[in-house]
């Protein structure tokens, strides 16, 4: 628990909006039974829809008795293939909101309300670190990488953003409908890529300050070779994403096929 | 006939022996086969008939008709393997794609047995179900 969402307004969530949590889960048996609890303790009219990514642990019976439905990959796709198995359940299941939170405890639901008052303001709301809320911190490689994949994504969506590798965002079913059908698998593309494609589909993006937690249980992998190899990819990917073409939004706002 | 044509020779058939074995049991497509084919009658001609590499280096301007050979084999098979490449690539995606709707259906398929009452663990792995992890 962190003491930093003291300033979050507790302004219920619109009623008659259907919100879907999406939490994609790699062995997260340690922490997604709490993170469910808390965020259906919080929030009791939204759903929760644990992708449980080709786990081998207990976190599939773990998010199940937390009171969540459950999907299970037969094997580990990663993030980006847990995401958009999420939100191809919420477009069939006619959901207005999407939102995506971590498993692991770093995204903290009391600020799940200011995420779905900015989607009054944009399609897709990213919960931002690094914008005044909370004390997360990245150096080196990793922390230029992350300055330059927000430069250029503000350049891209035309509105500042700091923290595009934030994996707390929301989405409304215009947005949701894109990732549905795009939401890519590789490298970094569960969070810059998506961005970019949002954006180049006509989505608005926005951010919105929240306070990040260190991770309920796991740990990041953090060696200075790792943070080069990282700010490598990281340009690979934003560059790739920025010269592939992007099939038009009639294409995809119709049903969910592939 | 030298014995390096020989070679050559004998390398052509067999590998085009090989391809006509696969292709009758049904082992290997004939988009791949195509090309195959193709490298082991190019190979054929030139192990009967050493003077069209000759003439094919000359042409191109290459002073050793040998390493000619050389370039024209590494090329070939940089191109298949980028054509490998390509294939490999969609067939994650559409396996990808099994995958998310294979989890997605589950769900369905617990959510219809729940509602139909029947007695069930949604989790359970069903007869002949590939578990994760295990």
């Amino acid at each position: 628990m962190s003491s930093t969402s003291a300033g979050v307004p507790p302004t219920p969530s619109d009623p008659g909006r259907r919100v879907l949590v999406i939490m994609p889960a790699w062995n997260e048996e340690g922490s997604v039974g709490s993170t469910i609890t808390e965020l259906r303790d919080l929030h009791p009219d939204v759903d929760v829809l644990v992708v449980d990514d080709g786990s081998g642990d207990g976190t599939a019976e773990a998010a199940l008795a937390a009171g969540a439905l459950v999907c299970q990959l037969p094997f580990n796709l990663g993030v980006g293939g847990a995401m958009r198995t999420g939100y191809r359940y919420a477009v069939r299941h006619g959901y207005d909101v999407a939102v995506q939170v971590d498993a692991d405890g770093q995204h903290d639901p009391r600020y799940l309300d200011l995420l779905l008052q900015g989607l009054d303001r944009a399609d897709v709301v990213i919960g931002a670190r690094f914008a005044g809320e909370g004390d997360y911190r990245a150096r080196g490689p990793r922390r230029w990488a992350m300055v330059l994949l927000a430069w250029t994504l503000s350049r891209v969506t035309k509105v500042p953003l700091t923290d595009v590798t934030s994996g707390f965002r929301a989405s409304n079913a215009r947005a949701t409908k894109v990732f549905a059908e795009h939401y890519p698998a590789e490298y970094l593309g569960d969070t810059v890529e998506s961005l970019v494609i949002a954006s180049r589909m006509g989505c608005s993006v926005v951010q919105v300050p929240v306070g990040m937690r260190v991770r309920a249980a796991g740990q990041a992998s953090q060696t200075p070779a790792k943070a080069a190899i990282y700010l490598f990819r990281a340009m690979l990917a934003l560059f790739l994403s920025l010269v592939r073409k992007w099939p038009s939004v009639e294409d995809t706002t119709a049903e969910v096929t592939v | 006939m030298t014995a390096p044509h020989l070679l050559g020779l004998v390398g052509a058939l067999v590998t085009l022996i090989t391809l006509f074995e696969l292709l009758r049991r049904r082992h290997l497509r004939e988009k791949y086969a195509v090309t195959w084919s193709f490298v082991a009658l190019a190979t054929v001609v030139v192990a009967v008939w050493p003077a069209t590499l000759d003439w094919f280096a000359e042409l191109v301007g290459v002073a050793v008709p040998a390493n000619l050979l050389f370039f024209l084999a590494s090329m070939l098979l940089l191109v298949v393997s980028i054509q490998y490449s390509y294939e490999l690539g969609r067939l994650e995606d559409r396996t990808r794609t099994l995958a998310e709707e294979v989890a997605l259906l589950r769900l369905e398929l617990a959510d219809h047995r729940a509602a139909s009452g029947a007695e069930v663990d949604p989790l359970a792995p069903r007869t002949g179900e590939d578990v994760p992890g295990q």
